[in-house]
């Protein structure tokens, strides 16, 4: 337990510096630019309270918006990610699984639940942090587009991280 | 009321969700518009002091460009020195101090957090209001507009860049002298602009420079930049509309001017009073 406090607050650190100090300056084509900072959220472990959960995600979306200059921004995109990840993981995982299984990575949940898991909620994050940061529906095509391309982007980094951290782990 | 806690302690995702949802929601209406500063941006003491960090190493990468920027500039300013010229008459008019005021200050600045890949992208600048920088003055860099002053610390202040959706200046072409209105378009290119409103006679041509006006808040004939395209795909307004290829490089800025106008007190101070009295 107190293992995977220690391993979230180092994650909180390193992903934000890498967030704010080195992906922030990247865009692919203008169109396409990453937020892997949100695999802090998708990463805590199973059973960590509701209202903990909300409030870590309240917490680093206003973190990266202070670096950002867009208060509130962030802070409500990655409100909804904590939302979907609540239902998302009621629906997929079974309750008796948690004791040996305490965090969802890549390494424990295996490749193809991790990856519809990553895909969904970074798909929903971006698509109401685009619209809320354009705040009208006008250029949709264009908001979709940068939506897709940058999601694609971010699902990308969060794999590769996850795959540089892998620990083989025997599953049942 | 029994039943009202139990329907909430099973569903407490969601209001949870509603809470902290409404009030991300209340912070971004409430303080996005820019005007409003809060603590929450890059003027406050941590996230300043860490962007200067992180820059100051940065500034170890863009080290040759810098020094070349900065050597051009220097052969530039030599070249105004009287000594680099060439007095061919011999009478000359005594011409005393007092004739010339001065009317334009520079600060210099240097950008320690900046953005281009955004709707509305901003530059943080290592000097505030201890430098004497207030709200609203003109930033240049040696190439051209860099953009105008938004919100002031005593020692970081934010710059709207020329990227920015609601960034508008008065700009003129160079050689025809007729002036149109510069905005950043919305192409979300951090290399390319557009100028409109330029009156249907103009006949401008591919390459012509576009230089600030005299309305603008910069000295009259700061570049902005190039035209490359007559016909602007997105055109706005019912005038002409061309597309302009930006002066300066947005994505390596490194050194800014802020643009001091000792009289733009009276004048704003005039102008309002005209406005009173209508």
């Amino acid at each position: 337990m107190s293992r995977s406090i220690l391993y979230s607050i180092i994650r909180f650190i390193v992903l934000v510096f890498v967030q704010v100090f080195l992906l922030k300056n990247i865009a692919l084509y203008n169109i396409s630019t990453p937020y892997p900072y949100i695999l802090f959220i998708l990463l805590l472990p199973f059973e960590i309270p509701n209202v903990l959960l909300f409030l870590l995600a309240f917490l680093l979306g206003l973190t990266i918006d202070a670096f950002y200059d867009t208060p509130g921004l962030h802070a409500a995109a990655c409100v909804l990610l904590a939302l979907v990840r609540v239902l998302f993981i009621s629906v997929t995982v079974q309750k008796e699984g948690f004791d040996n299984e305490p965090e969802p990575t890549l390494s424990i949940m295996g490749f193809r639940w991790f990856l519809t898991y990553a895909l969904i909620l970074t798909f929903i994050h971006h698509t109401f942090l685009f619209l809320l940061e354009a705040f009208s529906f006008s250029e949709f095509i264009f908001i979709l587009q940068r939506v897709v391309t940058s999601s694609i982007f971010t699902v990308f980094l969060m794999l590769i991280t996850g795959l540089l951290f892998f620990r083989k782990r025997e599953r049942k | 009321m029994r039943n009202l806690l139990i329907f909430i302690s099973k569903y407490n995702a969601f209001f949870l969700f509603v809470i902290f949802e409404i009030a991300a929601i209340i912070i971004y209406i409430n303080y996005n518009s820019f005007q409003k500063a809060t603590v929450i941006n890059s003027t406050n003491h941590i996230t300043g002091n860490l962007y200067a960090r992180i820059d100051e190493f940065k500034g170890y990468l863009t080290l040759r460009e810098v020094n070349d920027s900065l050597a051009k500039e220097n052969a530039r300013l030599r070249n105004q020195l009287k000594t680099s010229f060439y007095v061919d008459t011999v009478a000359k008019g005594k011409v005393t101090d007092t004739v010339y005021k001065q009317q334009y200050e520079y600060i210099t600045a240097k950008v320690i957090n900046n953005s281009v890949n955004r709707p509305n992208n901003i530059i943080t600048i290592n000097a505030g209001s201890d430098a004497g920088i207030k709200k609203g003055m003109g930033v240049i860099n040696d190439k051209g507009v860099v953009g105008k002053v938004l919100l002031v610390g005593p020692h970081f202040s934010v710059v709207q860049s020329l990227l920015h959706n609601e960034t508008v200046i008065s700009a003129m072409l160079a050689n025809s002298r007729q002036i149109g209105t510069f905005s950043w378009g919305a192409v979300l290119n951090p290399h390319q602009g557009l100028l409109y409103d330029i009156p249907n006679d103009a006949s401008p041509k591919i390459g012509e420079q576009v230089v600030t006006s005299d309305h603008s808040l910069y000295p009259a004939g700061v570049q902005i930049g190039r035209l490359i395209n007559l016909r602007a795909k997105n055109a706005r307004g019912s005038f002409l509309s061309m597309d302009v290829a930006l002066a300066v490089d947005f994505t390596k800025l490194e050194y800014v001017y802020v643009v001091v106008n000792e009289f733009a007190a009276e004048q704003t101070g005039l102008e309002a009073q005209v406005k009173k009295d209508e």
